[in-house]
């Protein structure tokens, strides 16, 4: 039998400071060393002073993770040596006394499966090391630390996967919970990052490090599983050990022993004190909480009768279920988010693209009503969406610009359908062998009218008109 | 014009118009010139010291608002940060770095005019307690320069017994402000843990240290620490104490007061000590206290415990000097990380080295249940025990050091010798209790000192006691 384990190390982007100093918790942008303070490089005389709000954000995802939360929690150190460290020592959480994380014992479902959380913990993120060509044969390493002492939060689940898939089922399922709960942003480089364990019928456990990305995770798992029972059909033991994997040759290798026989030394971080997390802090939080996405996902399918896949592609991307919030009403929902979900998602399907997007959720509100009032057609809505997302100009304006309005009514339509008749004669005397020309006929009649025309009513009175 | 005043009496006397800080701080100046070649107290000194002086004096003719401190000299242990200024905590390490922002003990005493005047020696980062260990030289006892001064906080006691301020900070992390008191004959003090706050002293071993003033009398040690005490948003370990006022009631005395010795620091000990021990016990007999000889079993193992605690903190909080941020200048090529941290700390010095080494393997897999949980077991143990005596007890005394000082020289080669000295002092601050050492007596030329521990928070009833027992002495000036 395959157990995978997961550690996911989730970046506290929405902060404004990091886990122990002012310094901005998002790094990105900066020029390298920028972004530091004596507090956060480490200079002698300094002492970290905990960020109330990190804590809270590591209280949610345990909340959200339907973990226990102890009384009183602790910070510990782990020391270790490594140019990107700056204290050479990592401020984090270890339940050496007791539960003294963050949380534990929590549980997550993936498609009817429950994945149990062992611990989450709130630690520091270290700097980064930039290698001047490839990390094997540099000459060059520079720090940039920038990045060190933003927070960052670590689950831990048990080794509840069976198979690759469900990890990366499972990944999907809480990055789209992470953002819902407004900690982190997903699409920011590094901000999620996860390794993996592996172990096959009951043997040795081996630790994957150095994944860049969920897909290269699943790859790397898989390859694991392969590499272990191969050697397991061979009867060579498997060594409990640590492997890196290699980007470039897409397989692992195992790392040096010096890593394995790591010794952290972890004891109490005596500069915070044990933090107290009364039970009502905690009831507090959870009154707080955002709503989950399973909870936006039942609502909309019964308060709107959206259909099924149309409520879980909106609930599960904070993005398009924040544009619907804001833009709904029991009138045009179903109308909003069939326009997120057909029309949006091809202009903004990148994390640019949302970031220029001019589109505001009035915008949405207007569009909705245009087409359900007949001011304009499905179709000339969706060219008016691209416009208003790369110009933000009112509809109104787009509507006459571009000379999206008039609907043609159906009497409109008819004339239009006698003109197109006339003039594709051939067309029309090949209909009763090929009754599919229809469509071609539905196409002119569309040209002629920009689009304007509502291709189900034109078919139809195309019918009607030739008799088929 | 005398350099051997007190605080209170320095501030008299500006007050009263008898004395400019530009004059007291030139014929400190001047006196710093003449005997600290010998005396070794300073590692550095503040060039702008007297036309700071100089805008103090201007700002009170003028009838500005001043600080209370009125341009007082005040040195600083050089594990201290002040900003601009060098802090090498005796150490080849940080030969070079300058602090780029002040501790907040000095922003508090820069905001009440006191006059950094220098940076004073200390055992390499703190780690002694004779200042041997400084890898800039030792600093000397004034008393008789063949005798060490006591350490860690060596040059602050240095300085203010030969009059070269008026006071001094240290930091006291099993007795470094209490020994060198105790050495040189002048008043030390290590607050409650989390009183003062930590930020910008260089951790040693930062769950047990304090900052605390060194002084000539108790009531400028209660003065300074009025001005230096209290809650900081830079320090989480801080505690809110109120604005308590420590120098009010300062008179109080202690009648009524039960007092215990405490056996295991009393027994066995030089006789000299002993007998001042005594004295001090009939002192305060005669206030009007109630002595009682109680026992801390754990005493025994207190050495053992802190010297165990202090190596796995210290492991931890120096292992940044990796000379890769700050540092000297050392030939980068060819060195892959490891090889060249190991190359950087050899600059530290023997003392730091061998708690270094006892640091990475104390709290190690395999070895931390024998050694560094069983010291915090220990650590816990002496707690209760001493918060037990202390519902007994409103106060507990002790000699502040088991032996007189010792010639330089005499112990430095035999580590476990010199461990042995802090017997009485760790106790304090493997509990976090207050504790002060009041010179009461000198004994063929050499100070001793008493030690006074509170309850925590205490702090005010401990100054109270001490002054009560300094005004039973008439000590002789120092002879320098």
């Amino acid at each position: 039998m395959t157990k995978i384990g997961l550690e996911i190390h989730c970046q506290l982007t929405k902060l404004e400071s990091k886990l122990f100093c002012p310094c901005k918790a998002d790094y990105r942008g900066f020029e390298p060393n920028t972004n530091i303070c004596p507090i956060c490089v480490g200079l002698p005389g300094s002492l970290p002073r905990l960020n109330q709000k990190a804590l809270e954000k590591a209280a949610l995802i345990s909340l959200a993770l339907k973990c226990n939360i102890p009384g009183k929690i602790s910070f510990f150190r782990k020391n270790y040596f490594y140019p990107d460290l700056p204290k050479n020592y990592q401020i984090t959480q270890f339940d050496a006394y007791g539960p003294t994380s963050m949380g534990n014992n929590g549980i997550i479902n993936i498609e009817g499966k429950e994945i149990r959380i062992r611990r989450i913990q709130l630690e520091e993120d270290p700097g980064r090391l930039i290698y001047e060509g490839s990390s094997e044969k540099t000459q060059i390493t520079l720090v940039d630390y920038n990045r060190a002492g933003t927070p960052l939060v670590e689950i831990v689940t048990e080794p509840d996967f069976e198979s690759p898939k469900q990890v990366r089922v499972f990944l999907n399922i809480l990055v789209d919970l992470l953002e819902n709960l407004g900690v982190s942003d997903p699409v920011l480089e590094g901000a999620i990052r996860a390794d993996g364990n592996v172990s096959i019928k009951g043997g040795n456990k081996v630790e994957i490090k150095n994944v860049s990305s969920f897909h290269d995770l699943e790859k790397a798992v898989h390859f694991e599983i392969t590499r272990q029972q191969s050697l397991a059909d061979r009867n060579i033991p498997i060594e409990l050990e640590t492997r890196q994997w290699d980007d470039r040759r897409k397989i692992t290798v195992s790392a040096r022993s010096k890593e394995e026989e790591q010794d952290y030394r972890y004891f109490l971080e005596g500069d915070i004190p044990w933090v107290i997390l009364d039970p009502k802090y905690v009831q507090n939080l959870q009154k707080e909480m955002p709503e989950s996405i399973s909870s936006k996902k039942d609502r909309y399918i019964k308060q709107y009768q959206i259909p099924m896949q149309v409520a879980e592609v909106l609930s599960s991307d904070k993005y398009y279920s924040d544009l619907f919030e804001q833009s709904y009403n029991d009138k045009n929902a179903k109308e909003i988010a069939n326009i997120i979900t057909t029309d949006l998602m091809g202009f903004v399907d990148t994390k640019e693209k949302r970031v220029q997007s001019k589109l505001s959720s009035r915008h949405l509100s207007e569009l909705a009503a245009a087409i359900i009032s007949n001011k304009i057609t499905r179709n000339s809505a969706k060219t008016a969406l691209q416009e208003i997302v790369q110009t933000g100009k009112s509809l109104s304006e787009i509507i006459s610009e571009l000379d999206l309005g008039q609907v043609f009514d159906e009497s409109a339509i008819l004339g239009v359908i006698d003109e197109v008749i006339n003039e594709e004669v051939n067309a029309v005397n090949e209909i009763k062998e090929k009754p599919e020309t229809v469509n071609f006929l539905v196409g002119k009649v569309m040209k002629k009218t920009k689009g304007k025309a509502d291709p189900s009513i034109t078919l139809q009175l195309l019918k009607s008109k030739l008799g088929i | 014009m005398s350099l051997a005043i007190s605080a209170i009496k320095y501030v008299n006397e500006i007050k009263n118009g008898n004395l400019t800080a530009e004059e007291f701080i030139s014929k400190t100046f001047e006196r710093i010139k003449k005997i600290d070649d010998n005396l070794h107290a300073y590692l550095s000194l503040n060039d702008n010291a007297i036309e700071q002086a100089r805008q103090i004096d201007k700002r009170i003719k003028a009838k500005e608002n001043v600080g209370v401190c009125l341009g007082m000299p005040i040195s600083i242990k050089d594990n201290i940060c002040v900003k601009e200024t060098k802090t090498t905590c005796g150490s080849k390490v940080l030969e070079n770095f300058v602090a780029p922002y002040d501790a907040t003990v000095i922003t508090k005493l820069k905001a009440e005019d006191a006059i950094i005047i220098g940076k004073t020696n200390l055992d390499e980062f703190a780690m002694g307690l004779t200042t041997e260990f400084s890898a800039y030289g030792p600093s000397k006892n004034p008393w008789n320069a063949e005798y060490v001064p006591g350490g860690s906080s060596g040059g602050s006691a240095v300085s203010v017994s030969a009059q070269e301020c008026i006071a001094s900070l240290g930091s006291d992390t099993g007795g470094s402000v209490r020994n060198p008191a105790s050495f040189c004959s002048i008043v030390g003090f290590k607050p409650t843990y989390g009183l003062v706050s930590r930020f910008g002293l260089i951790s040693y071993s930062n769950s047990i240290e304090q900052i605390g003033p060194m002084t000539r009398t108790v009531e400028d040690n209660a003065f300074l620490l009025n001005i230096i005490s209290g809650l900081d948003p830079n320090d989480n370990t801080t505690i809110d104490n109120k604005n308590v006022d420590y120098l009010s009631n300062i008179d109080a005395g202690v009648e009524g007061k039960k007092i215990g010795i405490i056996s295991e620091m009393t027994k066995g000990i030089d006789k000299d000590v002993s007998s001042a021990t005594n004295d001090a016990v009939s002192q305060f007999e005669k206030l009007g206290a109630k002595i009682d000889e109680i026992s801390l079993e754990m005493v025994e193992y207190s050495v053992a415990s802190y010297y165990t605690i202090t190596a796995t903190e210290a492991g931890s909080n120096l292992a940044r000097y990796d000379n890769l941020r700050y540092g000297f200048d050392f030939d980068l090529e060819g060195y892959e990380f490891n090889s060249y941290i190991t190359k950087a700390r050899k600059n530290f010095g023997p003392e730091v080295t061998r708690r270094m080494i006892l640091g990475g393997f104390v709290p190690s897999a395999g070895h931390a249940g024998k050694y560094f949980l069983k010291a915090l077991k220990v650590k816990n143990k002496l707690t209760t025990e001493i918060n037990e005596v202390f519902k007994k007890v409103d106060l507990l005394i002790a000699p502040t050091v088991p032996i007189l000082p010792f010639k330089l020289g005499e112990k430095v080669d035999d580590p476990v010798a010199l461990f042995l000295v802090d017997i009485n002092t760790v106790t304090a601050n493997l509990t976090g209790k207050p504790s002060i050492s009041v010179p009461f007596q000198i004994t063929n030329g050499l100070p001793i000192g008493i030690q006074i521990l509170g309850k925590p928070m205490e702090d005010k009833l401990v100054l109270q006691a001490a002054h009560a027992l300094e005004k039973t002495t008439n000590l002789p000036e120092v002879p320098i």
